[in-house]
């Protein structure tokens, strides 16, 4: 069971070039991305980069969260501050990335939350302690449970790799 | 079991008679495509093989493609050591289907790929770059992955985990009067099922206006699938696959013409009819957010961008240059144009059309990204209003959170160039 406080709230068919803009795309690793989470948003990142969110603190997406470009870098920055994500439902390419690189997420289809609310999640519900209202979690696409289970992708695949025959 | 044209290709694929939707495959990867963000995927990749003992070496240089494009040539030293550590790592590897900032065979990597040949029909190919549904318009099943997933893919030579996909069959019949293309129809679609309506899904076209149109408007349709929320989009090959295939982009070898199955379960049919379509314009700052281009008309529009690897193939840029020769870009209005290779520069060369778009005063780039995401040769103004032929519109994507951008036919674009603001373009055509 997890419990944080809701910092920030997005509506519906929130973009990757809104999380991660294109113009920051040079930008790669995990450790450097960070920084340009949400850069247009500049309350928002100001709040992130001073280092006045605390990790485990959650960020309730709509629909569609994640959805355009395919930009790893768009869960690698939210990872970085520690953010739990709660949304409706991601899109694909994004709810791969964030399993693969350890992104926290929960799919919620039914959040109700405001910022400064304190959410419960605990196994198959997300409880807003503030206001009231328990909300199921929609099971992951079970085909990527495993790579969660092994600590994201790059850990799972290594036990793939040790078990091939040697190459070359 | 009657299949879908993907089930089919992926049962192929894995050697098995059928697949159900929602089996979990691990198909193997036929093409494996990467643009600058190789960069990442090969952190990535090391960091795999990191502790492990061996070497990391990809599973086959032949079915790796890597194309710069996004930022050609490069804005900032820190795309050039960017770009400068994928060139040694295609070096190392042996990679061939890489593509350099280059007059002869750079280009956008989703018009690169289909006019070297590289996708064939009953592919599955993979791409770091979420248009790679492009692709589908050639028959692969073909989608985008992060880069620790490519990584995988790079390792492994099987994409992990792939869930068999339900599929939505768009049927477009009659077809589309002057004045209206692909680029519309695709547009009239995503207003249909919404920007996440074909979320975990593929589209497969079909109906007389697919079977009639050239592989450059099935890629449009294809191109733009994923603004729908589709994991693919997908055009059944047929006798124009094969034409574009052997005259076009050099393929020699025996190919393989997969169909779907008569019966075969599509959860949802959507019929567009061409003949009744008007030309569309989606809206800031979403895609779905269609409308016909009358009840946006008069919108002044300061930049015109027309290109990229949605619209800036050679029919694209013919269609321009005859709206646009002899006439005039407004005065406050800048028009960019980036095609969507050095192919298709030099053809548009020849034929006179890049003169035809520069006397004019439109601003010819060389083929890449340019300003489709924002990133340089054509940034916006704040508070300024873009009118572009790309693919995305979201809230910043063209470099400023201030600016608005519409998306459009290239005939739109062009005729909108000449008005300054945006028009109907059957009153010049
Ligand atoms: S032209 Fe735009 S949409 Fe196409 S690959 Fe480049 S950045 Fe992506």
């Amino acid at each position: 069971m997890a419990t944080g406080k809701v910092v920030f709230t997005v509506g519906a068919d929130v973009s990757t070039d809104i999380i991660y803009p294109g113009r920051f795309m040079a930008t790669v690793l995990p450790t450097e991305t960070p920084k340009f989470a949400f850069a247009d948003h500049a309350e928002f990142n100001k709040a992130l980069t001073s280092g006045q969110v605390a990790p485990g603190s959650i960020l309730v997406g709509g629909l569609n969260f994640g959805c355009g470009s395919s930009r790893e870098q768009a869960a690698s920055c939210l990872k970085g501050h520690g953010l739990v994500i709660v949304a409706r439902s991601f899109a694909r390419i994004f709810l791969q990335n964030a399993i693969n690189v350890g992104l926290s997420m929960v799919i919620c289809p039914g959040i109700e939350a405001e910022v400064g609310d304190t959410l419960e999640i605990a196994d198959g519900r997300v409880v807003n302690v503030t206001r009231g209202g328990t909300f199921a979690i929609e099971p992951l696409p079970r085909a990527r449970q495993a790579i969660l289970d092994a600590g994201g992708l790059v850990p799972y695949v290594r036990r793939l790799v040790l078990e091939q025959p040697a190459r070359r | 079991m009657a299949m879908t044209y993907v089930q089919k290709l992926l049962a192929h694929a894995c050697g098995k008679p059928s697949v159900a939707i929602g089996d979990v495959l691990e198909p193997p990867v036929h093409l494996a495509m990467s643009h600058e963000n190789a960069a990442l995927v090969i952190n990535q990749f090391q960091e795999i093989y990191a502790g492990t003992g061996r070497e990391p070496n990809v599973w086959n240089p032949d079915r790796i493609a890597i194309i710069f494009d996004h930022r050609v040539p490069a804005e900032s030293s820190k795309t050039a050591t960017n770009q400068k550590k994928v060139r040694e790592f295609v070096g190392r590897q042996g990679i061939r289907k890489f593509h350099d900032v280059r007059g002869d065979v750079g280009g956008i990597c989703h018009q690169v790929l289909p006019e070297n040949g590289y996708v064939r029909p009953g592919m599955v190919v993979v791409g770091t770059d979420s248009h790679t549904t492009t692709h589908g318009a050639l028959g692969a099943f073909a989608f985008g992955i992060g880069a620790t997933e490519m990584a995988a893919v790079w390792a492994l030579g099987r994409a992990l985990n792939v869930e068999v996909p339900a599929t939505i069959r768009v049927d477009v019949n009659g077809a589309p009067g002057p004045g209206v293309y692909p680029k519309d129809v695709v547009l009239h679609l995503i207003r249909t099922l919404t920007a996440e309506g074909a979320s975990y899904r593929v589209l497969e076209f079909h109906g007389e206006a697919i079977r009639t149109m050239s592989t450059s408007g099935r890629l449009v349709l294809c191109n733009m699938s994923v603004e729908a929320g589709a994991t693919a989009g997908v055009v059944p090959p047929d006798a124009e696959t094969e034409r574009y295939l052997r005259g076009h982009a050099g393929v020699t070898d025996a190919l393989e013409l997969l169909a779907p199955d008569p019966g075969a379960e599509y959860e949802r049919v959507v019929t567009i009819d061409a003949s009744r379509l008007e030309p569309q314009v989606a809206c800031p700052h979403a895609v779905d957010n269609v409308k016909p281009v009358g009840e946006v008309s008069g919108r002044k529009v300061q930049q015109v961008v027309l290109g990229s690897c949605t619209n800036g193939r050679l029919d694209d840029l013919e269609v321009a240059a005859r709206i646009l020769k002899g006439r005039r870009v407004a005065d406050g209005t800048r028009m960019i144009v980036f095609p969507a290779s050095w192919r298709i520069w030099r053809e548009a060369m020849a034929k006179g059309v890049l003169a035809d778009l520069a006397a004019a005063g439109a601003v010819v780039c060389n083929p890449g990204c340019g300003p489709c995401l924002g990133v340089h040769q054509g940034a916006l103004g704040d508070g300024e209003t873009a009118l572009a032929t790309t693919n995305r519109n979201f809230k910043g994507r063209m470099g400023n959170p201030t600016g608005e951008v519409y998306l459009c036919s290239s005939a739109v674009a062009a005729a909108s160039a000449i008005a300054g603001e945006i028009v109907d373009p059957r009153g010049v055509l």
